[in-house]
């Protein structure tokens, strides 16, 4: 399945400022891993650790998490707070 | 697996959710039978002190602590030579670079900051240690120092890493900065928004540095054994992340360290990491002996993190109509000593209230001589809002328009894309605005010299790893454990969703929180994260008993499982054997588990998703006077979306706490540092903070627009609530003397100063 991803937030310009990507994926681990593969420029965000929106749901960790087929995604920078 | 439930039936009415009965640790806490962090000891115990740098910026060429070893009564001395090398840590951390928490937790090559850690004591009392401080022998070579942000990035600024280039910059900087990255949101195009623009309004804006303030300060025992195992109590908010974090910089594995939190005083935020805790355990290995530190309040403010400071320029345009067209800001923090300041949350939470199609900010980390900032409540969220919601007052004065109105024209609401990226789902930012222009303190007479301010905030929420077991004893009443420290009253609300899932009375639950051996990983109490993910996996541990109860009623009964049905607290026959057998209650079968195949428990582990975004709506009414400068808070509302309140009060005193903390942060609260760059006001009588007889009661106002990702619809509820008041009351103060003010705290002298400029200019 054809995942279109997008990069929210300060990632797009900590990527060199492309925005949307296209990866084979059916959970988010075949996401990271694909986009790490097939974009190497996405290589120092993804390492850094990111998070991933799933139609408005956050997932952060969960690399067995789902996409269901034409799904808003998008990844974050990881979130934390007080 | 990650974790999202489905909503409860809205049809289904709730008999615990939403009343407000007693804490449990309510008694223990009133009569001082809580045991806080520095309440913990043991045979043979040591109390450990710390030797700060008196400086803010030097080379530590050397350390002799022969003369404090020597000491009588002194059993070990740590300085950076105890710690493993920063190049042999470990990746991980959690959300903070592990090798950055190391070398705050002890100086390596520099001090980087007055109030850095470089040695530690472990003596047999707090006076022989503090003396054996005095003996220790450190050769520093003093450096230039910076402790301002902006000055941090001016090209000839000292430069704290000599490692540090700005990241984000094409082409990559080939000399060190102290601008640690350059990040962007980039939507649309602002020239094109400005250019449709009617009013356009510009400023600059400063906010200095605010610390959480909590009463307790950090304290910790640890105890190292012969075997190689060791065991810690910590006040904490996340003893999982103490003992990941102190296993790594001290090269433990994970299963030889034993971390229990102790009850917290506070927290916000700045308990989220570790400062003294690596240090006591690493004299615990030297001494062989359980050691204690505590800090005093003079430590907290000059070597725990407060907030970022932060100097920012915000540019808006909207048309006559009250829609905002563009926004363009540029954002800078200053972290402490160290990357990772709260820039990026900032840019994403003070435009994700309003749908704006086009806008540019552009965000700078920065370093400084200065304490290694920690999260406060909805980090970085609170100076990029007064900034945009000074401006958005401004524009709203210039358009004659009600506040709330200009809001209300540009709120995002379900379906809006924020500016961070993903759409909103459910989101309660138009319901806060309208039950804050509905309510009776907007409508309240307004008097000479007063004003009122409206601001409104928003923090995005989030899950994380959480584990809950729930033990259901034979006399019918149930222990829950839980591995989030309880800082806001969670155990209350953790025992609520029990016994609402039960089916039991709320007084018959009983939770603690279990220590790292007990449980499965949990992430830190903090992001407002525990009502949701703790209350989910309670939620679903409560679900997984009833499953085995069930289980077994169906066994004695001889029917199917499914023929099974729990309702109020009772095992009832369903579908074909409804009526076929008198339902069991909750305790009956309780009291039958020794017999029917042993304890009964259930539990959880999950990492929770679908937090659900909350935003709120504060309004401030306040009285200038203008022979002082003192500024007097009127009335105050906060407004907030929770989704659902399990507990009403709790939801109630996080929104007054955040509204208090942030009052302070507008009105006083500042980090003062002199040319030396050392801290001078490390102590409450310096560094003003609000208390009780200096604000009214502050008025809330639960809004629920459910989380539908949450079997109960909640929302986390901690974070938000700081990221209006710094806007709303200067708003405020500016409709009360005329003068806008963009630099924090709006102080007697600073009020004084701007009614002073007022008066010259007419």
């Amino acid at each position: 399945m054809t995942v279109q991803v997008r990069l929210g937030s300060t990632l797009a310009s900590a990527a060199g400022g492309r925005n949307e990507f296209e990866v084979e994926a059916r959970n988010i681990m075949q996401l990271l891993r694909g986009l790490g593969k097939q974009y190497p420029e996405l290589g120092p965000v993804l390492e850094r650790g990111v998070a991933v929106s799933i139609d408005g749901q956050l997932y952060q960790d969960a690399w067995l998490q789902r996409i269901p087929p034409g799904a808003e995604v998008y990844l974050m920078p990881r979130l934390s707070g007080g | 697996m990650a974790a999202v439930m489905k909503p409860r039936d809205p049809d289904i009415t709730y008999s615990q959710v939403g009343t407000r009965p007693n804490r449990p640790d309510g008694v223990d806490k009133v009569t001082g039978r809580a045991r806080y962090g520095a309440d913990i000891s043991a045979p043979g115990m040591l109390i450990g002190k710390v030797l700060r740098s008196p400086h803010a910026h030097a080379r530590i060429r050397g350390i002799d602590a022969s003369r404090a070893m020597a000491l009588e009564g002194v059993k070990a001395v740590v300085t950076r030579d105890d710690f493993p090398a920063l190049d042999e840590l470990p990746e991980g951390g959690g959300e903070e670079v592990l090798v950055d928490v190391a070398c705050n937790v002890m100086a390596r090559e520099k001090a980087l900051y007055e109030g850095h850690a470089v040695a530690a004591v472990a003596a047999t009392s707090a006076r022989v240690a503090k003396r054996a401080l005095g003996l220790i022998a450190v050769d520093y070579e003093v450096l230039p120092h910076v402790t301002d942000v902006d000055a941090a990035m001016a090209p000839d600024a000292p430069v704290l890493h000599e490692t540090m280039f700005t990241r984000g910059v094409e082409p990559a900087p080939s000399t060190p900065s102290n601008v640690a990255e350059r990040t962007e949101i980039v939507l649309g195009d602002v020239a094109e928004g400005f250019a449709k623009a009617d009013v356009i309004v510009e400023r600059e804006f400063r906010t200095e540095a605010a610390h959480q303030g909590y009463i307790e300060p950090h304290a910790c025992m640890a105890s190292m054994s012969e075997d190689g195992s060791a065991e810690m109590w910590v006040c904490t908010q996340g003893h999982y992340s103490v003992r990941d974090m102190c296993a790594q910089i001290l090269g433990l594995p994970l299963s030889r360290l034993r971390v229990t939190a102790s009850e917290i005083g506070g927290g916000f935020g700045g308990k989220t990491t570790v400062f003294i805790e690596p240090t006591a355990l690493a004299l615990s290995m030297k001494s062989g002996r359980p050691v204690k530190i505590v800090m005093d309040r003079d430590e907290v403010f000059r070597a725990s993190g407060p907030t970022s400071s932060a100097s920012i320029s915000m540019k808006i345009g909207a048309t006559r109509e009250g829609r905002i067209t563009a926004a363009e800001g540029e954002l800078r923090y200053q972290g402490g000593a160290f990357r990772g300041s709260p820039v990026p949350f900032g840019a994403e939470c003070c435009f994700a209230l309003y749908d704006t199609a086009d806008v540019h900010l552009t965000c700078y980390d920065v370093v400084v001589n200065r304490p290694k900032q920690a999260a406060y409540r909805a980090p970085g969220a609170p100076m990029a809002s007064f900034a945009v919601e000074s401006v958005l007052d401004e524009i709203a004065q210039k358009l004659d328009m009600d506040p709330i109105e200009l809001r209300l024209r540009n709120a995002v609401k379900e379906g809006s894309q924020s500016i961070y990226g993903p759409s909103f789902g459910p989101v309660g930012m138009v319901e806060t605005l309208e039950e804050a222009r509905g309510h009776e303190n907007y409508q309240a007479p307004l008097g000479t010299r007063q004003g009122r301010g409206v601001a409104t905030g928003f923090w995005p929420n989030y899950g994380g790893e959480t584990s809950v077991t729930l033990n259901v004893l034979t006399d019918g009443t149930v222990l829950l454990s839980l591995g989030t420290p309880d800082i806001g009253g969670s155990r209350a609300s953790m025992c609520l969703m029990a016994a609402e899932e039960l089916g039991i009375p709320y007084e018959r639950v009983r939770a603690i929180i279990a220590d790292t051996n007990a449980l499965s990983f949990n992430a830190t109490t903090g992001g407002s994260r525990v009502t949701h993910s703790s209350g989910m996996a309670t939620i679903q541990a409560a679900r997984n008993a009833i499953d085995n109860m069930r289980g077994r009623v169906a066994e004695m009964w001889g029917i199917d499982v499914e023929a099974v049905e729990w309702e109020d607290g009772f095992a009832k026959p369903s579908g074909s054997n409804a009526g076929d057998f008198e339902p069991m209650s909750f305790s009956e079968i309780a009291a039958l588990s020794s017999q029917t195949g042993g304890p009964i428990a259930g539990h959880a582990e999950i990492n929770a998703a679908g937090a659900g975004n909350s935003f709120g709506t504060h309004v401030v009414d306040v009285e200038v006077d203008e022979q002082t400068g003192a500024v007097s808070v009127l009335r105050y509302l906060v407004v907030q979306d929770a989704g659902r309140a399990i507990h009403p009060s709790y939801v109630e005193g996080q929104y007054q706490g955040g509204a208090a903390q942030g009052i302070g942060w507008a009105l006083n609260e500042e980090y003062i540092y002199g040319e030396d760059g050392t801290l001078q006001n490390p102590g409450f009588l310096d560094y003003r903070m609000p208390v009780a007889s200096d604000l009214p009661m502050i008025d809330t106002v639960i809004v629920e627009v459910p989380n539908p990702s949450h079997p109960y619809g909640v929302r986390g509820v901690g974070e938000t609530p700081i990221v209006p008041p710094l806007a709303a009351v200067a708003n405020a103060v500016a409709r009360a003397t005329g003068r806008r003010l963009t630099e924090l705290p709006m102080s007697p002298p600073r009020i004084l100063a701007a009614l002073s400029e007022s008066a010259q200019a007419s």
